[in-house]
Protein backbone atom coordinates (compact mmCIF):
# COMPACT_ATOMS: atom_id res chain seq x y z
CA UNK A 1 0.00 0.00 0.00
CA UNK A 2 1.49 3.80 -0.79
CA UNK A 3 2.02 5.13 1.94
CA UNK A 4 1.17 9.41 2.66
CA UNK A 5 4.93 11.15 1.93
CA UNK A 6 6.29 12.40 5.19
CA UNK A 7 3.64 11.14 7.50
CA UNK A 8 6.17 8.25 8.81
CA UNK A 9 8.65 11.05 9.09
CA UNK A 10 6.04 13.51 10.76
CA UNK A 11 5.28 10.61 13.22
CA UNK A 12 9.01 9.50 14.12
CA UNK A 13 9.57 13.34 14.94
CA UNK A 14 6.24 13.59 16.87
CA UNK A 15 7.31 10.52 19.18
CA UNK A 16 10.66 11.46 19.80
CA UNK A 17 9.69 15.09 20.92
CA UNK A 18 7.17 13.44 23.26
CA UNK A 19 9.89 11.59 24.98
CA UNK A 20 13.21 13.49 24.21
CA UNK A 21 12.24 16.40 26.72
CA UNK A 22 11.18 13.77 29.65
CA UNK A 23 14.32 11.90 28.95
CA UNK A 24 16.41 14.56 29.21
CA UNK A 25 14.74 15.87 32.80
CA UNK A 26 15.03 12.41 33.93
CA UNK A 27 18.87 12.63 33.15
CA UNK A 28 19.76 15.71 34.54
CA UNK A 29 17.92 14.28 38.20
CA UNK A 30 21.16 12.17 38.34
CA UNK A 31 23.51 15.29 37.71
CA UNK A 32 26.40 15.44 40.34
CA UNK A 33 26.02 19.21 39.99
CA UNK A 34 23.82 22.12 41.03
CA UNK A 35 22.71 22.96 37.45
CA UNK A 36 20.00 21.17 34.85
CA UNK A 37 22.19 22.57 31.79
CA UNK A 38 25.24 21.34 32.66
CA UNK A 39 26.06 17.36 33.31
CA UNK A 40 28.81 16.96 35.57
CA UNK A 41 28.87 13.26 36.38
CA UNK A 42 26.38 10.61 37.57
CA UNK A 43 25.05 11.15 41.39
CA UNK A 44 22.10 9.75 43.27
CA UNK A 45 22.58 13.12 45.38
CA UNK A 46 19.94 15.24 44.71
CA UNK A 47 17.06 12.22 45.21
CA UNK A 48 19.11 11.78 48.61
CA UNK A 49 18.36 15.55 49.02
CA UNK A 50 14.91 15.40 48.11
CA UNK A 51 14.18 12.11 50.37
CA UNK A 52 15.50 13.91 52.95
CA UNK A 53 13.37 17.40 52.84
CA UNK A 54 11.17 17.40 55.08
CA UNK A 55 8.80 19.84 52.80
CA UNK A 56 9.01 17.24 50.59
CA UNK A 57 8.51 14.64 52.91
CA UNK A 58 5.07 16.42 54.02
CA UNK A 59 4.15 17.39 50.49
CA UNK A 60 4.35 13.75 49.09
CA UNK A 61 2.55 12.51 52.36
CA UNK A 62 -0.23 14.59 51.82
CA UNK A 63 -0.35 13.59 47.89
CA UNK A 64 -1.20 9.60 49.01
CA UNK A 65 -3.25 10.70 51.85
CA UNK A 66 -5.44 12.99 49.31
CA UNK A 67 -5.67 10.46 46.19
CA UNK A 68 -6.31 7.42 48.01
CA UNK A 69 -9.02 8.88 49.94
CA UNK A 70 -10.69 10.62 46.86
CA UNK A 71 -9.87 7.61 44.71
CA UNK A 72 -11.56 5.57 47.18
CA UNK A 73 -14.43 7.96 47.42
CA UNK A 74 -15.09 8.28 43.88
CA UNK A 75 -14.21 4.57 43.00
CA UNK A 76 -17.43 4.04 45.37
CA UNK A 77 -19.94 6.45 44.44
CA UNK A 78 -18.92 5.81 40.51
CA UNK A 79 -19.43 2.06 40.73
CA UNK A 80 -22.80 2.62 42.30
CA UNK A 81 -23.44 5.35 39.46
CA UNK A 82 -22.44 3.00 37.04
CA UNK A 83 -24.38 0.13 37.98
CA UNK A 84 -27.52 2.52 37.83
CA UNK A 85 -26.93 3.98 34.47
CA UNK A 86 -26.02 0.89 32.59
CA UNK A 87 -27.73 -2.37 31.72
CA UNK A 88 -31.18 -0.92 31.55
CA UNK A 89 -33.06 1.08 29.00
CA UNK A 90 -32.91 5.04 28.79
CA UNK A 91 -34.46 6.49 31.70
CA UNK A 92 -36.04 9.93 32.98
CA UNK A 93 -32.90 12.52 33.73
CA UNK A 94 -30.65 10.61 32.26
CA UNK A 95 -29.12 13.18 30.07
CA UNK A 96 -28.40 15.52 33.17
CA UNK A 97 -26.94 12.90 34.79
CA UNK A 98 -24.46 12.41 32.09
CA UNK A 99 -24.10 16.04 32.19
CA UNK A 100 -23.63 16.12 35.92
CA UNK A 101 -20.77 12.81 35.60
CA UNK A 102 -18.81 14.67 32.75
CA UNK A 103 -18.68 17.94 34.24
CA UNK A 104 -15.27 18.32 35.36
CA UNK A 105 -14.13 16.38 32.26
CA UNK A 106 -15.79 19.84 30.16
CA UNK A 107 -15.32 22.90 32.62
CA UNK A 108 -11.91 23.90 32.72
CA UNK A 109 -9.81 23.52 35.94
CA UNK A 110 -9.31 26.78 36.46
CA UNK A 111 -12.87 27.84 36.62
CA UNK A 112 -14.03 25.22 38.62
CA UNK A 113 -11.10 25.83 40.88
CA UNK A 114 -11.92 29.56 41.70
CA UNK A 115 -15.90 28.26 42.32
CA UNK A 116 -14.50 26.01 45.12
CA UNK A 117 -12.44 28.41 46.27
CA UNK A 118 -15.59 30.79 46.95
CA UNK A 119 -17.56 28.37 48.51
CA UNK A 120 -14.51 26.61 50.78
CA UNK A 121 -13.95 29.92 51.87
CA UNK A 122 -17.87 30.72 52.68
CA UNK A 123 -17.68 27.50 54.58
CA UNK A 124 -14.65 28.15 56.41
CA UNK A 125 -15.95 31.38 57.96
CA UNK A 126 -19.29 29.53 58.77
CA UNK A 127 -17.51 26.45 60.52
CA UNK A 128 -14.33 27.42 61.42
CA UNK A 129 -12.54 24.19 59.95
CA UNK A 130 -9.73 24.30 58.26
CA UNK A 131 -8.76 20.45 57.34
CA UNK A 132 -8.19 18.49 54.58
CA UNK A 133 -11.56 17.72 53.90
CA UNK A 134 -12.33 20.27 51.51
CA UNK A 135 -8.77 19.17 48.70
CA UNK A 136 -10.85 15.33 49.54
CA UNK A 137 -14.07 16.59 47.80
CA UNK A 138 -12.68 18.54 45.22
CA UNK A 139 -10.29 15.31 44.25
CA UNK A 140 -13.34 13.34 44.69
CA UNK A 141 -15.73 14.90 42.50
CA UNK A 142 -13.05 15.20 39.69
CA UNK A 143 -12.18 11.99 39.75
CA UNK A 144 -15.53 10.55 39.35
CA UNK A 145 -15.55 10.62 35.67
CA UNK A 146 -12.17 8.88 35.64
CA UNK A 147 -13.33 5.93 37.87
CA UNK A 148 -16.98 6.23 36.04
CA UNK A 149 -15.86 5.34 32.68
CA UNK A 150 -13.40 1.88 33.00
CA UNK A 151 -16.30 0.69 35.62
CA UNK A 152 -19.30 1.43 32.77
CA UNK A 153 -16.92 0.09 30.55
CA UNK A 154 -16.53 -3.58 31.88
CA UNK A 155 -20.36 -3.25 33.04
CA UNK A 156 -21.79 -2.52 29.28
CA UNK A 157 -19.81 -5.35 28.30
CA UNK A 158 -20.84 -7.75 30.85
CA UNK A 159 -22.93 -10.98 29.90
CA UNK A 160 -26.49 -10.38 31.38
CA UNK A 161 -27.40 -14.22 31.66
CA UNK A 162 -25.07 -15.46 34.59
CA UNK A 163 -27.15 -12.83 36.61
CA UNK A 164 -30.97 -14.10 35.27
CA UNK A 165 -29.26 -17.92 36.16
CA UNK A 166 -28.28 -16.86 39.48
CA UNK A 167 -31.69 -15.36 40.27
CA UNK A 168 -32.85 -18.65 38.81
CA UNK A 169 -31.19 -20.62 41.34
CA UNK A 170 -33.00 -18.94 44.21
CA UNK A 171 -30.25 -16.32 44.83
CA UNK A 172 -31.30 -13.40 46.41
CA UNK A 173 -30.61 -9.90 44.46
CA UNK A 174 -28.09 -9.31 47.10
CA UNK A 175 -26.14 -12.53 46.34
CA UNK A 176 -26.06 -12.22 43.00
CA UNK A 177 -24.54 -8.68 43.38
CA UNK A 178 -22.09 -10.20 45.67
CA UNK A 179 -21.24 -13.39 43.96
CA UNK A 180 -21.91 -12.61 40.34
CA UNK A 181 -22.04 -9.00 39.53
CA UNK A 182 -18.98 -7.74 41.81
CA UNK A 183 -16.76 -10.56 40.49
CA UNK A 184 -17.06 -9.78 37.25
CA UNK A 185 -17.12 -6.30 37.32
CA UNK A 186 -14.49 -5.88 39.63
CA UNK A 187 -11.23 -5.80 36.96
CA UNK A 188 -13.41 -2.03 35.87
CA UNK A 189 -13.53 -0.78 39.70
CA UNK A 190 -9.71 -1.72 39.81
CA UNK A 191 -9.24 -0.07 36.69
CA UNK A 192 -11.13 3.16 37.69
CA UNK A 193 -9.68 3.43 41.29
CA UNK A 194 -6.25 3.58 39.50
CA UNK A 195 -7.13 6.08 36.76
CA UNK A 196 -8.94 8.38 39.71
CA UNK A 197 -5.41 7.82 41.58
CA UNK A 198 -3.12 9.20 39.24
CA UNK A 199 -5.28 11.46 38.47
CA UNK A 200 -5.72 13.19 42.00
CA UNK A 201 -1.78 12.41 42.22
CA UNK A 202 -1.19 14.56 39.21
CA UNK A 203 -3.55 17.93 40.14
CA UNK A 204 -2.32 21.02 40.01
CA UNK A 205 -4.78 23.46 39.25
CA UNK A 206 -7.43 22.51 41.75
CA UNK A 207 -5.55 21.74 44.65
CA UNK A 208 -3.28 25.47 44.04
CA UNK A 209 -6.48 27.21 44.45
CA UNK A 210 -8.16 25.22 46.90
CA UNK A 211 -5.46 23.98 49.56
CA UNK A 212 -5.03 25.92 52.90
CA UNK A 213 -1.54 26.77 54.39
CA UNK A 214 0.44 24.39 55.01
CA UNK A 215 -1.34 22.10 52.77
CA UNK A 216 0.77 21.94 49.69
CA UNK A 217 0.72 18.39 47.50
CA UNK A 218 3.95 17.17 45.59
CA UNK A 219 2.73 18.93 42.05
CA UNK A 220 1.58 22.90 44.17
CA UNK A 221 5.22 22.41 45.92
CA UNK A 222 6.88 22.15 42.92
CA UNK A 223 5.42 25.03 41.34
CA UNK A 224 6.05 27.17 43.79
CA UNK A 225 9.71 26.09 43.73
CA UNK A 226 9.93 26.53 39.69
CA UNK A 227 9.89 30.38 40.78
CA UNK A 228 13.03 30.18 42.26
CA UNK A 229 16.16 28.81 41.22
CA UNK A 230 15.60 25.28 39.98
CA UNK A 231 17.97 22.60 41.19
CA UNK A 232 17.91 18.49 40.38
CA UNK A 233 16.35 18.26 43.30
CA UNK A 234 13.01 19.06 41.41
CA UNK A 235 13.89 16.82 38.63
CA UNK A 236 14.44 13.83 40.91
CA UNK A 237 11.07 14.61 42.76
CA UNK A 238 9.66 14.83 38.97
CA UNK A 239 11.28 11.66 37.56
CA UNK A 240 9.89 10.07 40.86
CA UNK A 241 6.14 11.26 40.24
CA UNK A 242 6.72 9.90 36.72
CA UNK A 243 7.74 6.65 37.77
CA UNK A 244 4.74 6.16 40.22
CA UNK A 245 1.62 7.82 37.10
CA UNK A 246 3.82 5.12 34.37
CA UNK A 247 3.40 2.14 36.40
CA UNK A 248 -0.20 2.64 37.55
CA UNK A 249 -0.88 3.36 34.34
CA UNK A 250 0.72 0.27 32.68
CA UNK A 251 -1.19 -1.87 35.06
CA UNK A 252 -4.42 -0.32 34.12
CA UNK A 253 -3.43 -0.76 30.45
CA UNK A 254 -3.18 -4.25 31.38
CA UNK A 255 -6.04 -5.10 33.37
CA UNK A 256 -7.74 -3.65 30.54
CA UNK A 257 -6.03 -5.58 28.07
CA UNK A 258 -7.17 -9.33 29.72
CA UNK A 259 -10.65 -8.34 29.20
CA UNK A 260 -9.88 -8.27 25.35
CA UNK B 1 -52.83 -9.18 28.06
CA UNK B 2 -51.57 -9.45 31.23
CA UNK B 3 -54.07 -10.08 34.25
CA UNK B 4 -54.18 -6.74 36.11
CA UNK B 5 -52.79 -8.56 39.00
CA UNK B 6 -49.38 -9.31 36.82
CA UNK B 7 -49.85 -5.67 35.70
CA UNK B 8 -49.69 -3.88 39.02
CA UNK B 9 -46.64 -6.75 40.15
CA UNK B 10 -45.06 -5.33 36.84
CA UNK B 11 -45.20 -1.77 37.75
CA UNK B 12 -44.03 -2.48 41.39
CA UNK B 13 -41.23 -4.09 40.22
CA UNK B 14 -40.57 -0.79 37.37
CA UNK B 15 -41.00 1.53 40.32
CA UNK B 16 -38.84 -0.51 42.80
CA UNK B 17 -35.88 -0.38 39.80
CA UNK B 18 -36.63 3.61 39.75
CA UNK B 19 -35.93 3.84 43.06
CA UNK B 20 -32.66 1.39 43.47
CA UNK B 21 -31.79 3.36 40.25
CA UNK B 22 -31.59 7.20 42.26
CA UNK B 23 -30.36 5.22 45.54
CA UNK B 24 -27.61 4.46 43.89
CA UNK B 25 -27.18 7.34 41.79
CA UNK B 26 -27.50 9.89 44.96
CA UNK B 27 -23.90 9.68 46.43
CA UNK B 28 -22.80 10.62 43.43
CA UNK B 29 -25.08 13.64 42.81
CA UNK B 30 -24.25 14.56 45.28
CA UNK B 31 -20.56 15.21 45.68
CA UNK B 32 -20.18 16.24 42.22
CA UNK B 33 -23.26 18.71 42.76
CA UNK B 34 -21.27 19.99 45.88
CA UNK B 35 -17.55 19.56 44.63
CA UNK B 36 -18.34 20.73 41.25
CA UNK B 37 -21.48 22.23 39.74
CA UNK B 38 -23.34 23.93 42.96
CA UNK B 39 -20.01 26.23 42.94
CA UNK B 40 -20.36 27.45 39.62
CA UNK B 41 -24.03 29.31 40.50
CA UNK B 42 -22.42 30.69 43.91
CA UNK B 43 -19.68 31.95 41.12
CA UNK B 44 -21.99 33.02 39.28
CA UNK B 45 -23.97 35.13 42.27
CA UNK B 46 -19.97 36.32 43.44
CA UNK B 47 -19.88 38.14 39.76
CA UNK B 48 -23.26 39.93 40.76
CA UNK B 49 -21.49 41.17 44.26
CA UNK B 50 -19.21 44.24 45.03
CA UNK B 51 -15.71 43.49 45.67
CA UNK B 52 -14.43 43.55 49.70
CA UNK B 53 -11.49 45.51 50.15
CA UNK B 54 -9.12 42.39 51.12
CA UNK B 55 -10.54 39.89 48.77
CA UNK B 56 -14.00 38.59 49.46
CA UNK B 57 -17.05 40.19 48.65
CA UNK B 58 -19.59 42.65 50.17
CA UNK B 59 -22.66 41.53 50.13
CA UNK B 60 -24.31 44.25 47.48
CA UNK B 61 -25.50 44.11 44.20
CA UNK B 62 -23.23 45.63 41.29
CA UNK B 63 -22.29 44.99 37.82
CA UNK B 64 -18.94 46.26 38.16
CA UNK B 65 -17.52 42.66 38.01
CA UNK B 66 -18.79 42.29 34.56
CA UNK B 67 -17.93 46.06 33.34
CA UNK B 68 -14.31 45.19 34.52
CA UNK B 69 -14.18 42.59 31.92
CA UNK B 70 -14.26 44.96 29.18
CA UNK B 71 -13.30 48.17 30.99
CA UNK B 72 -11.12 49.84 33.22
CA UNK B 73 -11.85 52.69 35.64
CA UNK B 74 -9.32 55.34 34.94
CA UNK B 75 -8.44 57.17 38.34
CA UNK B 76 -6.94 60.32 36.82
CA UNK B 77 -9.80 61.05 33.89
CA UNK B 78 -12.66 59.50 36.14
CA UNK B 79 -13.90 57.66 33.31
CA UNK B 80 -14.82 54.09 31.79
CA UNK B 81 -11.76 53.29 29.21
CA UNK B 82 -11.56 49.74 27.22
CA UNK B 83 -9.75 47.28 29.42
CA UNK B 84 -6.93 46.87 27.01
CA UNK B 85 -4.96 44.92 28.94
CA UNK B 86 -7.71 42.41 29.61
CA UNK B 87 -8.60 42.49 25.70
CA UNK B 88 -5.25 41.55 24.89
CA UNK B 89 -5.03 38.64 27.50
CA UNK B 90 -8.60 37.28 25.40
CA UNK B 91 -6.99 37.57 22.14
CA UNK B 92 -3.75 36.18 23.33
CA UNK B 93 -6.06 33.32 24.79
CA UNK B 94 -8.08 32.69 21.58
CA UNK B 95 -5.11 32.99 19.54
CA UNK B 96 -2.71 30.33 21.23
CA UNK B 97 -5.29 27.67 21.65
CA UNK B 98 -6.26 28.12 17.53
CA UNK B 99 -2.08 27.92 16.77
CA UNK B 100 -2.24 25.24 19.42
CA UNK B 101 -4.72 23.23 17.77
CA UNK B 102 -3.70 24.18 14.42
CA UNK B 103 -0.44 22.67 15.11
CA UNK B 104 -1.38 19.54 17.33
CA UNK B 105 -3.50 18.96 13.86
CA UNK B 106 -0.31 19.38 11.36
CA UNK B 107 1.57 17.18 13.70
CA UNK B 108 -1.05 14.57 15.25
CA UNK B 109 -2.70 13.43 12.09
CA UNK B 110 0.00 11.75 10.17
CA UNK B 111 0.99 10.36 13.88
CA UNK B 112 -2.61 8.80 14.74
CA UNK B 113 -2.42 7.97 10.37
CA UNK B 114 0.92 5.97 11.29
CA UNK B 115 -0.33 4.13 14.13
CA UNK B 116 -3.69 3.22 12.09
CA UNK B 117 -1.33 1.72 9.24
CA UNK B 118 0.74 -0.40 11.41
CA UNK B 119 0.43 -4.88 11.90
CA UNK B 120 -2.69 -4.56 14.48
CA UNK B 121 -0.14 -6.02 16.97
CA UNK B 122 2.36 -3.35 17.04
CA UNK B 123 -0.77 -0.35 16.79
CA UNK B 124 -1.14 -1.27 20.46
CA UNK B 125 2.19 -0.43 21.60
CA UNK B 126 2.23 2.57 19.72
CA UNK B 127 -0.78 3.91 20.90
CA UNK B 128 0.65 3.26 24.73
CA UNK B 129 3.59 5.26 23.55
CA UNK B 130 1.13 8.35 22.74
CA UNK B 131 -1.24 7.95 25.73
CA UNK B 132 1.69 7.43 28.26
CA UNK B 133 2.81 10.87 28.61
CA UNK B 134 -0.63 12.12 28.57
CA UNK B 135 -1.19 10.10 31.95
CA UNK B 136 1.77 12.01 33.58
CA UNK B 137 1.76 14.52 35.80
CA UNK B 138 1.42 17.90 33.19
CA UNK B 139 3.06 19.75 35.31
CA UNK B 140 6.36 17.72 34.99
CA UNK B 141 5.92 17.66 30.73
CA UNK B 142 5.73 21.38 31.13
CA UNK B 143 8.55 21.51 33.77
CA UNK B 144 10.18 19.60 31.27
CA UNK B 145 9.44 21.54 27.83
CA UNK B 146 11.04 24.34 29.99
CA UNK B 147 14.24 22.65 30.68
CA UNK B 148 14.69 21.80 27.00
CA UNK B 149 13.95 25.27 25.59
CA UNK B 150 15.88 27.19 28.04
CA UNK B 151 18.52 29.39 26.84
CA UNK B 152 20.84 27.33 28.41
CA UNK B 153 19.05 24.23 27.17
CA UNK B 154 19.82 21.67 24.48
CA UNK B 155 17.80 23.33 21.78
CA UNK B 156 19.76 26.47 22.48
CA UNK B 157 22.89 24.34 23.08
CA UNK B 158 22.61 22.01 19.99
CA UNK B 159 21.86 25.19 17.61
CA UNK B 160 24.90 26.80 18.94
CA UNK B 161 26.76 23.91 18.57
CA UNK B 162 26.33 23.11 15.08
CA UNK B 163 27.38 26.74 14.27
CA UNK B 164 23.78 27.70 13.08
CA UNK B 165 23.14 30.71 15.58
CA UNK B 166 25.67 32.64 17.82
CA UNK B 167 23.70 33.69 20.47
CA UNK B 168 20.78 31.72 22.13
CA UNK B 169 17.72 32.23 21.15
CA UNK B 170 14.90 33.33 23.84
CA UNK B 171 12.26 30.75 23.28
CA UNK B 172 11.22 30.85 27.03
CA UNK B 173 8.88 33.18 28.33
CA UNK B 174 7.23 33.96 25.33
CA UNK B 175 4.11 33.30 23.60
CA UNK B 176 5.75 30.88 20.82
CA UNK B 177 6.98 29.11 24.27
CA UNK B 178 3.67 28.69 25.59
CA UNK B 179 2.35 27.36 22.25
CA UNK B 180 5.19 24.85 22.07
CA UNK B 181 3.93 23.83 25.79
CA UNK B 182 0.58 23.39 25.13
CA UNK B 183 0.74 21.42 21.84
CA UNK B 184 3.44 18.91 23.32
CA UNK B 185 1.68 18.89 26.47
CA UNK B 186 -1.94 18.27 24.46
CA UNK B 187 -0.89 16.68 21.67
CA UNK B 188 -2.25 12.60 22.50
CA UNK B 189 -6.05 14.70 22.92
CA UNK B 190 -5.69 14.97 19.22
CA UNK B 191 -4.00 11.64 17.95
CA UNK B 192 -6.41 9.12 20.31
CA UNK B 193 -9.46 10.40 17.94
CA UNK B 194 -7.88 10.77 15.05
CA UNK B 195 -7.06 7.32 15.39
CA UNK B 196 -10.35 5.92 17.03
CA UNK B 197 -11.96 7.09 13.54
CA UNK B 198 -8.96 5.60 11.63
CA UNK B 199 -9.27 2.54 13.64
CA UNK B 200 -12.68 1.77 11.56
CA UNK B 201 -11.45 3.10 7.98
CA UNK B 202 -11.33 0.86 5.53
CA UNK B 203 -7.88 1.04 3.84
CA UNK B 204 -9.46 -0.94 1.03
CA UNK B 205 -10.85 2.45 -0.37
CA UNK B 206 -7.25 3.72 -0.61
CA UNK B 207 -5.86 0.70 -2.58
CA UNK B 208 -9.26 1.68 -5.05
CA UNK B 209 -8.38 4.78 -5.08
CA UNK B 210 -4.63 4.75 -6.30
CA UNK B 211 -6.18 1.88 -8.46
CA UNK B 212 -8.24 4.80 -10.40
CA UNK B 213 -4.93 6.69 -10.61
CA UNK B 214 -5.79 9.03 -7.88
CA UNK B 215 -2.61 10.93 -6.83
CA UNK B 216 -1.52 11.12 -2.95
CA UNK B 217 -2.14 14.30 -2.19
CA UNK B 218 -5.95 13.68 -3.92
CA UNK B 219 -6.29 10.60 -1.98
CA UNK B 220 -5.70 12.19 1.52
CA UNK B 221 -8.26 15.21 0.50
CA UNK B 222 -10.80 13.54 -1.28
CA UNK B 223 -11.11 9.67 0.49
CA UNK B 224 -9.07 9.56 3.70
CA UNK B 225 -10.14 13.52 5.32
CA UNK B 226 -14.24 13.33 4.64
CA UNK B 227 -14.20 9.83 6.10
CA UNK B 228 -11.78 10.79 9.38
CA UNK B 229 -13.25 14.32 9.54
CA UNK B 230 -15.55 13.47 13.01
CA UNK B 231 -11.58 12.27 14.58
CA UNK B 232 -10.84 15.71 13.41
CA UNK B 233 -13.39 17.80 14.76
CA UNK B 234 -13.29 15.81 18.57
CA UNK B 235 -9.24 15.93 18.51
CA UNK B 236 -9.79 19.77 17.75
CA UNK B 237 -11.95 20.42 20.44
CA UNK B 238 -10.13 18.22 22.98
CA UNK B 239 -7.30 20.59 22.35
CA UNK B 240 -8.82 23.90 22.23
CA UNK B 241 -10.78 24.12 25.20
CA UNK B 242 -7.56 23.08 27.69
CA UNK B 243 -5.73 25.36 25.62
CA UNK B 244 -8.18 27.98 26.38
CA UNK B 245 -8.51 27.26 29.95
CA UNK B 246 -4.69 27.02 30.31
CA UNK B 247 -3.36 27.73 33.74
CA UNK B 248 -0.15 26.05 34.69
CA UNK B 249 1.34 25.88 31.01
CA UNK B 250 1.51 29.64 30.61
CA UNK B 251 2.32 30.39 33.84
CA UNK B 252 5.55 28.00 33.78
CA UNK B 253 6.39 28.79 30.10
CA UNK B 254 4.91 32.15 29.81
CA UNK B 255 6.47 33.62 32.62
CA UNK B 256 4.63 36.51 34.24
CA UNK B 257 3.77 38.92 31.53
CA UNK B 258 2.16 36.68 28.87
CA UNK B 259 -0.43 35.83 30.59
CA UNK B 260 -3.88 33.78 29.27
CA UNK B 261 -7.67 33.89 30.68
CA UNK B 262 -6.59 30.82 33.53
CA UNK B 263 -3.77 33.48 34.81
CA UNK B 264 -5.52 36.45 34.97
CA UNK B 265 -8.45 35.26 36.44
CA UNK B 266 -6.08 33.09 39.23
CA UNK B 267 -5.08 36.82 39.46
CA UNK B 268 -7.83 38.19 40.46
CA UNK B 269 -8.14 35.99 43.42
CA UNK B 270 -4.53 36.62 44.32
CA UNK B 271 -2.88 39.91 44.15
CA UNK B 272 -5.89 41.85 42.32
CA UNK B 273 -8.25 40.71 45.79
CA UNK B 274 -10.97 41.45 42.95
CA UNK B 275 -13.26 38.50 43.88
CA UNK B 276 -16.58 39.67 41.24
CA UNK B 277 -14.26 40.38 38.25
CA UNK B 278 -12.60 37.16 38.86
CA UNK B 279 -16.01 35.49 38.70
CA UNK B 280 -17.15 37.48 36.13
CA UNK B 281 -13.71 36.04 34.21
CA UNK B 282 -14.28 32.95 34.80
CA UNK B 283 -17.94 32.72 33.52
CA UNK B 284 -16.94 34.19 30.66
CA UNK B 285 -14.37 31.64 30.13
CA UNK B 286 -17.02 29.04 30.79
CA UNK B 287 -19.64 30.77 27.82
CA UNK B 288 -16.43 30.42 25.43
CA UNK B 289 -16.07 26.63 26.13
CA UNK B 290 -19.68 26.51 26.36
CA UNK B 291 -19.57 27.54 22.83
CA UNK B 292 -17.01 25.43 21.22
CA UNK B 293 -18.74 22.68 23.17
CA UNK B 294 -21.63 23.58 21.28
CA UNK B 295 -19.86 23.70 17.83
CA UNK B 296 -18.71 20.60 18.51
CA UNK B 297 -22.52 18.52 19.15
CA UNK B 298 -23.58 20.36 15.96
CA UNK B 299 -20.82 19.04 14.07
CA UNK B 300 -21.04 15.52 15.39
CA UNK B 301 -24.81 15.07 14.62
CA UNK B 302 -24.20 16.75 11.17
CA UNK B 303 -21.38 13.80 10.51
CA UNK B 304 -23.40 10.88 12.04
CA UNK B 305 -27.12 12.00 10.36
CA UNK B 306 -24.39 12.72 6.53
CA UNK B 307 -23.35 8.80 7.09
CA UNK B 308 -26.92 7.68 8.61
Amino acid sequence: MKRQAGFTTVAIICFVCLYAPIVVLVAYSFNAGESIAVWQGFSWRWYAAAWENEEVQRAAWLSVLVAVQASFYATVVATMAALATTRNKAFRGQTAVFALINQPLMVPEIVTGVALLIVFAMVKVATGYNGLGYLVLAHTAFCIPFAYLPIRARLEGMDLTLETAAADLYATPWKTFRRVTLPLMWPGILAGAMLAFVISLDDVVITELVKGPGQDTLPTYMLGQLRRVVTPEINAISSALLAVSVVIVSLFFLLNRKRG
Amino acid sequence: MAEPGEASALEEAEARAVRTRWALLVPAMLVLTIGAAGPLLVMLVYSFLEAGDYGGVEWVFSTDGWVQVFYAYDIFDEEWVAADAHLSIFWRSVKLSVVTTLLALFFGFPTAYFIATRSEKSRNAWLFLITIPFWTNLLIRTFAMMEVIRNEGVVNSVLIGIGLIDEPIQILYTDTAIALGMVYVYLPLMVLPIYASMEKFDFRLVEAAYDLYATRLRVLWRVILPLVKPGIVAGSILVFIPSLGAYVTPRVLGGGKNMMLGNLIELQFGQGRNWPLGAALSITLLVLVMVALLFYVRAAQRGSSGHG
